[in-house]
């Protein structure tokens, strides 16, 4: 009580490390001719600049306030956060299709990069307060429709992309003690999803009428055969498998199907709408063991890959910095997220567990989509990679959430029960 | 467990993404090539090709640009194409045509549509290429010829076809490389080295300005002009000389190998392969299968020499000492050896001794001769053996390597050349007479011929021929000319040669082809020969062969002359090289009667005979 933890400077380190080379991989997309010095506003890296210098006073600002004050106010937070996302419906700006953004001015806000912030504030709140019980189902569902609400509430805009990283807040629960089966049940869910894109139901019925046969082959000897389960696995599966047949083919839009025949590797269109991977893949794998060198990407210069200093910012990396910048940047994600991780789980205060798993959750869904999605192993979704893409919102929507966490971490021996 | 599986999940994702970071960066190379491909144009900038120049600073060969219509498929917009036809003056069949062969040569790089314009229809060209999109024009530097002969020593330059392409990087669709004569004995001298510009592209392919600030750009080096051995002035001369006549002229300067002139008849004006109607005027030439323009006959006619052979006759019977000077052979019209073969000689006084039986170019003589040389050893084999080594000293037998793409090796036969004929040791110098006057197995080029004699002009050695004479000043520096080919034989053995090749002017079978004031010496010689006409095997008139050089004491030029069916040495060849001679040495013809009786006598019915499909006579 009498002394207070310090900041983590590592968490701080990794974050301006990765701030700083996201700006400097940012100045060599967005460089053009017209460019006057580093420090120039009407370019897109001398508006990151600016980001950049702003975050440093949020951050301050977060810094000061009591550590208190974020388990006390978060679900007005949440509140405030939600209805900033219902007033989109009213006020928002539309840019390039999504209608995400509320303009002030020469600047826009994106208010659901940090609604992450506030529904894990929220979140953590819920699950902190000691008559919630995760292993009820009653408040199972609470803390889903906490989650689920502001995720509900940007899919249409339409948002899809930030909308799934809401899954991220699978992290928490999971270490709050939601059973596992709910993992189990996913992952089953996922595999015969992308089983059925790629075979056709047919084979995924048969595949599990197989499987079922081969387990109850392992356990012919127990007296127990239990031949009731297997039957509903049967036909739990092939119900899946034939809806999401109908829904991939019925319900989804020719480019939903795309995106997902692109990347199952069932399509090869690096015209149309696979040419974003293409490039991207092309800019990535051109850079070698040490790349291009900066500011000498060809397809960076070239503006070939779309979104570059967005959602595509990490294959200039990959272009101009080659095997090792881009090793460099997946070891500082991962060294930031378990570092997270590690600190959540030193924490006395329950809320600052959750929140921190909830962190560490949205720290990895991102970097996992997005870098996933440019090396050509995912399909596009799009979703800036924290801390790096260009951007305002996203910027300080993760700086946010970052130092909330720092703050609750400095703080974590001033904890009173 | 619960704990660690995020984790676990973190890692495991991190090393899937270095593993496929990998993959992508560091061992699939194919991304490397896209992406130049995509953001990396590059455009050639071509030098200048070098001059040619004769020996006395003459130019023959300069340049003159000429413009390539380009295209790169994919980059092809809908077009005009009527219009666009009508500008190039093509048809729209052919334009479509050109532009389908492009594209399945290659969509992204540039194919050649229209080939060398001249420059007044660039100039038209040029403000309405804008509207053609994917269409450009290349400058390129074609040759413009300052004199209608030499052909076939300048030789010619040409696109670069896909074999040359696939084997050489340096050249690309479109680039033109030397073919024939020094153009592509000297085509990496002469065509200097191009000039490459990297251009960066964005994704609208627009260009956005140089590849890594032009640090990989490269200026283009102008090819290196060069001097030839050449006389220009004797070589026009030459080519008039042997107007209406088939055959070649070869003349070197002993004393340092050049080739002086290397005429080859008929020729072609070597501006015929030059622009637009290059390919039309070359499948004409090429398709005179009577005339072969194409063939050197200089460098690739190979024939029995006849009499000059005799020369190298006495001078082997010499070094090998089966015979003396003073020694005299005596002739009946020509002698009878074996049961029943004769070799027949023409009416001479008798007997002669070594000088005269060449100036009266005695058959008996010399092989008599021959047959003391192959007989001084044990056996014929090796007598032929050792007659060849001398022979091959002369450059004779094999490809001579001179600097020049085409040739013939000739043939010198050995003995065992005769064994496999004879097999089982079945042969005797009596059964290789011939060889000794020049017929027989023997078979030569006219330039191994002038080469032959400029070494018994030298008294026993020579530089072997060459066209080369400097590399922008420099002279030329190859070993293979510079230094000096020894023959078998001793100097003094040549005195009484070279005295009968006198007096083949005083008195023997050339008196009346003497110029006034100089000294000189040669030797005449016939050839039968022989064609298939409907597989049967005819003779047709012999050919006329002549070698000579002059002055007799310090050589300046020895020359052999060569023409198809001249009948006997010394009516068209031993005239030819007689007014060359008097040509190179005094630059005046003084015998104007000579030289009207050469540029007024054809052989052109002579060459119709074979064709006629008539029976026809030879040597009359």
């Amino acid at each position: 009580m009498s002394k207070k933890g310090g900041i983590d400077w590592l968490t701080v380190l990794l974050f301006l490390l990765l701030v700083a080379f996201g700006w400097v991989n940012i100045y060599s997309a967005s460089l053009n001719e017209t460019a006057q010095g580093f420090f120039d506003l009407s370019q897109i890296y001398g508006r990151q600049g600016l980001f950049i210098v702003l975050s440093t006073l949020l951050i301050i600002f977060i810094l000061a306030l009591e550590a208190k004050f974020y388990e006390r106010f978060a679900s007005v937070i949440y509140l405030a956060s939600l209805l900033s996302l219902l007033g989109l419906f009213v006020f928002g700006k539309t840019i390039s299709g999504a209608t995400s953004w509320y303009a002030f001015g020469g600047f826009s806000i994106q208010p659901s990069e940090f609604a992450k912030a506030a529904t894990a504030l929220a979140l953590a709140k819920f699950l902190s307060d000691t008559q919630t019980d995760i292993k009820r189902i009653k408040h199972q569902l609470g803390a889903f429709l906490i989650i689920a609400l502001p995720a509900l509430i940007i899919i249409p805009q339409p948002d899809p992309g930030s909308a799934l990283v809401y899954a991220a807040f699978f992290f928490p629960l999971y270490r709050e003690g939601l059973s596992v089966a709910y993992l189990v049940i996913g992952l089953a869910l996922v595999s015969t999803f992308v089983l059925t894109l790629l075979f056709g139901s047919p084979w995924v019925i048969g595949g599990s009428i197989f499987l079922a046969l081969l387990i109850l082959f392992f356990n012919r000897k127990k007296k127990k055969k239990q031949i009731g389960r297997y039957i509903l696995f049967i036909v739990l599966t092939s119900i899946f498998s034939l809806s999401v047949n109908y829904i991939f083919n019925s319900v989804f839009e020719q480019r939903h199907r795309d995106r997902f025949n692109i990347v199952l590797g069932k399509e090869v269109d690096s015209q149309g709408i696979g040419y974003n991977t293409n490039q991207s893949k092309i800019a990535i794998g051109s850079g070698g063991w040490t790349g291009k060198g900066w500011t000498q990407g060809t397809q960076t210069k070239g503006n070939f890959v779309p979104e570059q200093h967005t959602d595509y910012i990490f294959s200039t990396v990959g272009e101009e910095w080659g095997f090792a910048g881009s090793a460099a940047i997946v070891f500082l994600f991962v060294a930031l997220t378990l570092r997270i991780l590690f600190l959540a789980e030193r924490q006395k205060s329950q809320f600052s567990r959750v929140y921190g798993y909830s962190l560490a959750g949205i720290l990895f869904i991102h970097f996992l989509i997005n870098i996933g999605m440019v090396i050509g192993i995912f399909p596009t979704v799009g979703i800036p990679l924290p801390f790096f893409s260009y951007g305002g919102s996203g910027l300080w929507g993760f700086t946010i959430l970052l130092f909330i966490f720092v703050k609750l971490d400095s703080n974590r021996k001033n904890y009173q029960f | 467990m619960r704990r660690v599986l995020p984790y676990i999940l973190i890692i495991l994702t991190g090393f899937i993404f270095l593993g496929r970071l990998l993959y992508l960066q560091v061992f699939d190379d194919s991304f490397e090539l896209l992406s130049q491909s995509n953001a990396i144009k590059i455009e050639y900038d071509y030098p200048q090709r070098g001059y040619i120049f004769d020996r006395n600073g003459k130019l023959l060969v300069s340049n003159q640009p000429s413009y390539d219509i380009m295209a790169i498929p994919r980059e092809v917009k809908p077009f005009d194409t009527l219009e666009f036809a009508k500008l190039l003056s093509v048809t729209p069949k052919q334009l479509g045509e050109q532009l389908d062969k492009a594209k399945i040569y290659s969509p992204r790089l540039p194919s050649v549509i229209v080939p060398q314009l001249t420059k007044s229809e660039y100039a038209y060209l040029q403000e309405k290429m804008r509207k053609y999109k994917g269409f450009y024009i290349q400058k390129r530097s074609s040759r413009d010829y300052q004199v209608e002969m030499a052909a076939n020593v300048l030789g010619y330059i040409s696109e670069a076809n896909q074999g040359e392409i696939n084997d050489n990087a340096y050249y690309k669709a479109g680039d033109l490389i030397g073919r024939q004569g020094v153009e592509k004995q000297y085509e990496e001298i002469l065509r200097g080295v191009k000039g490459v510009k990297y251009i960066q592209k964005d994704r609208f392919n627009r260009e956005i300005g140089p590849y890594k600030n032009g640090v990989y750009d490269t200026l283009p080096q102008k090819g290196k002009d060069i001097t030839l051995t050449l006389d220009a002035k004797l070589q026009a001369y030459g080519e008039r000389l042997m107007q209406n006549k088939h055959g070649g002229i070869v003349a070197i300067e002993p004393t340092s190998g050049e080739i002086l002139s290397l005429v080859t008849a008929p020729t072609y004006d070597p501006s015929l392969l030059v622009g637009r109607k290059r390919s039309r005027n070359f499948t004409k030439l090429w398709y005179d299968t009577i005339n072969k323009p194409l063939i050197d006959r200089s460098l690739q006619a190979m024939y029995p020499p006849g009499s000059p052979f005799k020369a190298l006759t006495g001078l082997i019977a010499l070094q090998e000492k089966v015979i003396s000077t003073k020694e005299r052979i005596s002739c009946h019209m020509g002698f009878s050896y074996g049961r029943s073969a004769r070799m027949g000689c023409h009416s001479h006084p008798v007997p002669l001794s070594m000088t005269p039986a060449l100036a009266y170019s005695c058959n008996t003589y010399f092989a008599k001769t021959y047959r003391k040389i192959i007989e001084k050893y044990d056996s014929a084999p090796e007598g032929v053996n050792a007659w060849h080594d001398h022979l091959e000293s002369f450059g004779l037998g094999n490809f001579l390597g001179y600097d020049l793409p085409i040739g013939q090796p000739g043939r010198i036969p050995d003995g065992d050349y005769y064994d496999r004929w004879y097999p089982g040791n079945r042969w005797t110098a009596t059964y290789t007479l011939s060889n000794g006057i020049g017929q027989g197995e023997i078979a030569t080029t006219p330039i191994q011929l002038a080469n032959m004699t400029a070494a018994i002009a030298n008294r026993g050695w020579y530089y072997t021929p060459h066209i080369l004479k400097e590399i922008e000043g420099d002279p030329l520096k190859n070993s293979k000319f510079t230094e000096k080919k020894m023959t078998t034989i001793d100097a003094e053995n040549f005195e009484p040669i070279i005295e009968g090749m006198h007096d083949v002017y005083n008195y023997g079978t050339a008196r009346s082809l003497q110029i006034p004031g100089v000294e000189i010496c040669g030797k005449t010689g016939t050839a039968e020969n022989y064609i298939k006409i409907d597989g049967e095997k005819v003779q047709l008139t012999d050919h006329s062969i002549f070698v000579a050089f002059a002055p007799k004491d310090n050589p300046e030029i020895a020359i052999a002359v060569f023409v198809e069916n001249g009948r006997w040495g010394h009516r068209y060849g031993g005239r030819i090289a007689s007014l060359m001679i008097e040509k190179y040495l005094k630059e005046e013809i003084t015998r104007t009667d000579l030289e009207t009786w050469i540029l007024n006598h054809s052989l052109e019915e002579e060459y119709a005979k074979p064709y006629t499909g008539e029976p026809f006579k030879i040597n009359q």
